[in-house]
């Protein structure tokens, strides 16, 4: 099947400046990985050394998250576009477990 | 890089984190990338979510939840931050960074902080004491993810 992954500000240096990649896959997971092969800068920041998806990161497919599909495992349709959202966390340091 | 904002919206980011205080507050920094420089146009504070614990738990579970809270921590929806996003395309402008006060803590990023950034997006940090907006810094995370560095503020009218 042949996507659209729409590629986030911050990692666009990684995309040659592009903001819309096509890939081909099957699965989400398939399209990620093509996606990563093709440009690795955007490896590290999409993923951990374990090769799990960052926590924060979000993985749309037509708007809907995948989290709440198969995850990596959604099948894809031509023409479908993944969209890569993060969610914005931070803060400081852990509270004190004080008495 | 520098982040280039005007003085009204570092006003607004002070009294957003003095609002809030003592929880963090959070918000998107919209502009266009200019001469080599990150120009803020517009800001759009956004709900703390970690204050509606079951939705933040769905999007980003916290590690320690015993030490965690809307005090320390913020989360912004994803669902939200792609609205922003999708309604500041439409302007022409695009997000150029975030900001976020810490309630009695230094305007310096945490591990945490670290650990869920990107690249190239200026994260703005104001410190908060005793619920007075006191100094603020920009901070960029490096190519590796190792670490922040500090990013020039150059402020404006």
């Amino acid at each position: 099947m042949a996507v659209k992954v729409i590629i986030p500000t911050p990692l666009r240096q990684y995309t040659e400046k592009r903001d819309t990649i096509e890939v081909k896959g099957g699965t989400v997971g398939e399209a990620l990985s093509g996606l990563t092969t093709q440009y690795s800068g955007l490896r590290k920041h999409l993923y951990t050394d374990e090769g799990k998806l960052r926590s924060f990161v979000n993985v749309y497919l037509n708007d809907e998250d995948i989290r709440y599909l198969q995850k990596d495992q959604t099948k894809l349709n031509d023409n479908d576009v993944i969209s890569i959202v993060p969610s914005i966390a931070g803060g400081s340091s852990p509270l004190c477990i004080c008495n | 890089m520098e982040l280039r904002i005007r003085q009204k919206h570092v006003d607004a980011i002070r009294q957003h984190g003095a609002r809030d205080y003592p929880n963090e507050c959070c918000g998107i920094m919209l502009g266009r990338e200019v001469d080599g420089a990150k120009v803020v146009r517009e800001l759009a504070p956004i709900p703390n979510l970690r204050q509606e614990q079951a939705r933040a738990e769905e999007v980003l579970p916290l590690a320690e939840p015993g030490r965690e809270s809307e005090r320390n921590r913020f989360l912004m929806d994803p669902k939200e931050v792609a609205r922003v996003e999708a309604e500041a395309r439409a302007h022409g402008l695009d997000i150029v960074g975030y900001y976020h006060s810490h309630p009695d803590h230094p305007a310096r990023p945490s591990e945490y902080d670290r650990e869920h950034a990107w690249p190239w997006v200026s994260y703005v940090i104001i410190r908060i004491e005793e619920g007075k907006p006191r100094d603020y810094a920009s901070w960029v995370l490096s190519d590796d993810r190792s670490q922040f560095e500090s990013e020039p503020i150059i402020e404006g009218d």
